[in-house]
């Protein structure tokens, strides 16, 4: 297969280049969102640093670090550099108690987001002659826009197929005959499941590759969708704060994802020091968006734990590669590709039960499907002397719950203390599934 | 009415062998017995000789348990009168929700326990067809 650079001369730049625009678009970035967004400046200036002060990408350090709970304090609007009249787009990510991380775009957001998507589509091979078939979510989700409008930006034909109603899926690839699929991973294995189930053979499918994202997945998971589907599988990451899908991702040497960084600055840092640690360092991973307009983060903590390589990969490309993130520093699971947090079990455990305080996530991967089972001790007082009562108890509980996080649940009742008391911080979350990572160095 | 002690289990190994120890060492006898289970947990239903003293073990030991009322009879011991006590609470439009047997036997005789969700009346409609209730 062979592979053209989307953008080569930003892709294969030198680094001394890339630092250069890096440089420039920053110092500029950082004296729009002065002057434009009030939480920046007070946090600079409270930090005592000036816009001047940024000249180029050696003073991002000086800079403070932006938070989830930023976004939060500053719902909806409150973070948005341009007027709302210049917003073309709205996306949304799931919060944790109800309130939504809001993101907005104005055209030229929109118009680099789609180029940063058909550079992704091309790294695996896209051209304008191939069929993409979008299973991401369409809606305020950025999956499914944020790769329908990348693959038009390409020019191939695209199919706005959003997820769920598999078998219809099947038969799209069929008879459209998709080249390129976009979908979670735990979405393509459970297509897999059900092409076997239905004696549908890979061979009918005309698949080439495909982008999976929006969720951890192991070399495992990767090596049952190739087989599968009988296509390449390409990871692809991305957050709907820095843009959605396409921040960065694979190409054909499946070693890294190739951040945009043109677009997007990256760093790692310590997450406890909150130092900048050197290249080749694990650690929490931190971006600046020095294109943006609407929506411009400064040195937003994803959370998400990476590492980041330098060395001039085998394709050709100079961007910097990110390692599939492996973890999180905070609470936030990821679920078949949705982000819960376990406050949001916690408080619909608690609107039908209020006592039901003593409570165990079990998070696994049975099947590379992702579960999560509730454990709850049911006491004398939810114990109402018959099957029916207990069984209602339970789908209470698990209607509740699945409502408030979109992610089925299974609930386990177990008896009084079965749970381990420890005397600081209660052990909440057991995270069974193990991510493994196999990179292969060039 | 009798009492009858309801327990929580888990659907694991050594679950209920736990509560018989319990009943065990508090030295408390057992006049009846039952298990509903499902696939990932049961319910042990018993009548013992002191429910006070029962329910306070199992409550020392963390057992979720909790107490309730069923309607006691003594049939007959032959073929059909397990069939007339059925018709009986089936005219008083009383749905059983379950029913279990006593352990322990006589020659002639047997003695079942049974659930309905309005027991008074149910024991009423019973008692008027001369059935023999029990009461410990």
């Amino acid at each position: 297969m062979d592979k053209e650079i989307y953008m080569s001369e930003i892709e294969c730049a030198p680094r001394e280049e890339m630092e250069l625009l890096q440089s420039y678009r920053l110092s500029r970035q950082i004296r729009r969102v002065y002057e434009n967004v009030k939480p920046y400046r007070e946090k600079m200036d409270a930090a005592g640093v000036k816009p001047e002060d940024i000249k180029s990408i050696n003073d991002l350090y000086k800079l403070p670090f932006t938070v989830k709970q930023d976004l939060r304090n500053n719902y909806p609007y409150g973070m948005f550099a341009t007027p709302l009249s210049e917003v073309v787009r709205i996306h949304a990510s799931s919060g944790t108690t109800g309130k939504q991380t809001v993101v907005g775009y104005t055209q030229k957001d929109i118009d680099i987001w789609s180029e940063c998507a058909a550079r992704a589509l091309a790294r695996v091979g896209g051209t304008k002659n191939d069929f993409v078939h979008v299973s991401y979510g369409y809606g305020l989700f950025t999956g499914g826009l944020g790769m329908h409008y990348g693959a038009e930006r390409l020019g191939a034909t695209t199919i706005p197929a959003s997820a769920g109603n598999s078998m219809r899926q099947i038969q799209m690839f069929q008879d459209f005959g998709s080249s390129i699929v976009c979908m979670t991973p735990s979405y393509a294995i459970s297509l897999i499941e059900l092409m076997k189930e239905n004696n549908i053979s890979k061979d009918t499918l005309h698949l080439k590759s495909g982008l999976f994202g929006a969720e951890p997945w192991t070399e495992e998971m990767r090596r049952e969708i190739e087989a599968g589907l009988g296509l390449k599988a390409y990871d692809i990451y991305g957050l709907s704060e820095i843009s959605g899908p396409s921040v960065s991702s694979e190409c054909e040497c499946q070693c890294g994802m190739h951040i945009c960084e043109d677009h997007f600055i990256p760093e790692i840092i310590d997450p406890d020091t909150l130092e900048v640690l050197p290249a080749g360092r694990q650690g929490e991973l931190v971006f600046t968006c020095i294109t943006k307009e609407a929506f411009p983060l400064i040195r937003y903590r994803t959370r998400d734990i990476a590492t980041l390589v330098y060395d001039r990969c085998k394709c050709g490309r100079t961007l910097v590669r990110m390692l599939k993130p492996q973890g999180r520093t905070d609470d936030m699971l990821i679920i078949r590709g949705v982000n819960v947090f376990p406050s949001q079990i916690e408080s619909a455990l608690l609107s039908v039960d209020n006592n039901a305080t003593n409570y165990l996530l079990v998070v696994d991967r049975v099947n590379n499907l992702d579960t999560l089972e509730v454990q709850i001790e049911l006491r004398d007082d939810m114990f109402g002397d018959n099957v029916r009562d207990v069984e209602n108890y339970k789908r209470r509980l698990k209607h509740a719950i699945d409502s408030a996080i979109g992610v089925g649940v299974s609930i386990r009742l177990l008896e009084p203390k079965s749970l381990t008391r420890s005397m600081g911080k209660a052990t909440r979350v057991i995270d069974n599934r193990k991510i493994k990572n196999k990179f292969e160095k060039n | 009415m009798l009492d009858q002690i309801s327990i929580f289990l888990e659907n694991k190994p050594g679950r209920l062998a736990a509560v018989m120890d319990v009943l065990s060492k508090a030295n408390t006898d057992m006049r009846a017995f039952t298990i509903a289970d499902t696939t990932d947990f049961g319910i042990v239903r018993i009548i013992v000789d002191d429910t006070e003293k029962a329910l306070k073990a199992l409550k020392e030991n963390d057992f979720t348990a909790t107490r309730s009322k069923v309607i006691g009879f003594t049939i007959p011991d032959r073929p059909g009168e397990m069939s007339k006590v059925i018709d009986i609470l089936q005219e008083a439009n009383a749905s059983i929700e379950y029913s279990y047997s006593f352990m322990g036997s006589r020659a002639d005789e047997a003695d079942i326990a049974v659930r309905v969700q309005d027991n008074e009346a149910a024991e009423k409609a019973l008692m008027d067809k001369g059935v023999k209730i029990i009461s410990l």
